[in-house]
């Protein structure tokens, strides 16, 4: 385990720099990460954050088609907000870890 | 008399039938078992279908060969649960009341949900390996193909037997070698997840297999629909990939009866307690198999290890007992990798698929994480087993829980 220092905040991370515990995130650290992944945070980012951690708070399972169903942004809209792998750079900003796709 | 009451009597609800019913009076509990199909699929076999190693006959057999007497068995559509009354709604609105309800309505193939997937090519080009039709329809076609691209793709994570494609494309190698063929094929694995397989050292083994066998793996691709002029498929990030034939694992849902009684995910799976089986919700309401919310894979082994636990946990439910038992999450996999052999993996919700020898430290017969001809029968007796001892619910000779011993952490 490490830490790390974001938006002047010491948090828990682990080695892909996905923090653990999501308790410890802030919208500043959102939005530093967001910016050392070359994003700048709109609301429609942020909308899409505050959905993933209300699921993941409440311990249900994430999935690219939940996102989708949920009506706060298509697929398509996910892949232009968060390019490349979505879900993954979503999580990571919003301070849950990368969603344990099942085995 | 009191009531219990199983939909589905696929895998894990015969088996929950046929536990049960050895156990409680029947002057005092009255089992039900309610599908709406009278054919029980051993959809293990689907796989082997297109290449001609297995026949329609050897994966199907009349579900009543499997139903124990004393139970009272119904063949009908499920049309909902009203989980605030205790019964069970069927298709022509007869109501069932129940004390007891355990849900094995499993998962199932959605090509519909892609769009241009179940379109002029369904069939044609198209095809799944995760029903009867679709694997007999493949037969048919690879008897007259002489080659191109063929592309196997699954469209969305979670699937019922997350390996099975990685098999399907192993044989298929092995099929278009021995049919003289395989250097006018060429196979592309495109899949949504980030590798072959989602635990590192699993990962590793089969991505080894996949390059040996010149199979080529297209990571990341998570599809957003079919061109049918094109032939091709497209996805969310605007990728394309042209196909010849393309070999697909559909979305998987649960059963739309979940959904009409508001029970289940955006999926239709069932929120359930991973421990104890029950649902989260009521704690009359019990869940085993595929229809379940678990973190751990959706399998036929899956479904027979939880259903020792769930027999526990049911019987101390009714005698007011607290429901002590706890399921680890346990699957054991055998991965069919192509010319007569084949891999081995054992795990749980917190333990990654780890080499070593099974059931026994040291001995085995099995390999975990290794590719043997021994393993191989053991996918083949897998089905002696399926249809002899694990539908009738007897002992099988493997532990429900996991064990650590014969798996070696730092190999
Ligand atoms: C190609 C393939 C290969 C596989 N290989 C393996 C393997 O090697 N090893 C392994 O362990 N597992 C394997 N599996 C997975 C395994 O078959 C399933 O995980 C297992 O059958 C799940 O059992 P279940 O009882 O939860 O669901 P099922 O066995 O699918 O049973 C569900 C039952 O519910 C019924 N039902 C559903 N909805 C309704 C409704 N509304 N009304 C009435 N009836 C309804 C269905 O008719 C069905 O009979 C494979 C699956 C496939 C498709």
């Amino acid at each position: 385990m490490a830490t790390k220092v974001i938006a002047g905040k010491t948090v828990n991370v682990n080695e892909e720099g996905y923090l653990l515990d999501p308790n410890e995130w802030t919208i500043d650290i959102a939005h530093e990460i967001a910016k050392e992944e070359g994003i700048s945070l709109t609301q429609k980012h942020i909308d899409v954050i505050n959905f993933i951690r209300d699921k993941v708070l409440k311990g249900e399972t994430l999935s690219m088609r939940s996102i989708s169903k949920s009506g706060v942004v298509t697929v398509k809209e996910l892949y232009e907000l968060f390019p490349g792998t979505p879900l993954k750079l979503a999580c990571k900003i919003a301070g849950v870890q990368k969603p344990a796709s099942c085995v | 008399m009191k009531r219990i009451v199983i939909l589905g009597g696929g895998t894990a609800g015969t088996i929950m039938a046929n536990k049960l019913r050895e156990s409680l009076e029947r002057n005092d509990w009255d089992i039900t078992l309610i599908d709406k199909d009278k054919t029980h699929y051993y959809q293990p076999g689907f796989l082997f279908i297109p290449f001609e190693i297995y026949k329609k006959q050897d994966v199907i057999k009349p579900k009543m060969d499997f139903i124990p007497a004393g139970v009272n068995m119904i063949f009908s559509e499920i049309d909902s649960i009203d989980a605030e009354n205790n019964q069970v709604i069927l298709q022509d609105d007869k109501h069932i009341k129940y004390d007891i309800l355990i849900i094995a309505t499993g998962t199932d193939i959605r090509p519909e949900e892609t769009p241009g997937l179940k379109d002029k090519l369904w069939y044609n080009k198209i095809f799944d390996f995760y029903s009867l039709d679709g694997a007999l329809a493949l037969r048919d076609f690879l008897r007259g193909w002489d080659g191109g691209t063929m592309v196997v793709n699954i469209v969305d994570v979670p699937h019922k037997c997350p390996v099975a494609p990685l098999e399907f494309s192993f044989l298929a190698d092995e099929f278009f070698t021995k049919k003289g063929i395989r250097n006018k094929v060429n196979i592309k694995y495109v899949t949504p997840q980030p590798g072959a397989f989602t635990k590192p050292r699993a990962n590793k083994m089969l991505s080894g297999l996949l390059e040996e066998k010149n199979i080529e793996i297209i990571p990341d691709f998570y599809i957003d629909r079919v061109d049918n002029e094109k032939s091709s498929i497209i996805a969310y990030d605007g990728r394309e990939i042209p196909f010849d034939l393309l070999t697909v694992v559909p979305l998987n849902m649960g059963s739309d009866a979940i959904g009409r009684s508001g029970l289940g995910d955006d999926l239709n799976y069932i929120p359930t307690n991973k421990y104890t089986l029950q649902s989260e919700k009521y704690e009359n309401i019990f869940v085993i198999g595929d229809a379940a919310n678990l973190p751990t894979s959706k399998a036929g082994a899956v479904a027979h290890f939880s259903s020792d636990i769930l027999y526990e946990n049911i019987m101390s439910y009714i005698e007011g007992r607290p429901l002590n038992a706890k399921f680890d999450g346990h699957a054991n996999c055998y991965i069919e990798t192509g010319y007569g052999k084949g891999s081995l993996i054992d795990f749980n919700y917190e333990t990654e698929p780890l080499p070593g020898t099974f059931p026994l430290p040291g001995i085995g017969p099995f390999g975990l994480l290794k590719n043997t001809k021994m393993n191989h029968y053991g996918k083949i007796m897998f089905r002696w087993m399926y249809w002899h001892l694990l539908l009738p619910g007897k002992e099988l000779p493997i532990e429900p829980l996991m064990t650590m011993a014969g798996k070696c952490e730092k190999c």
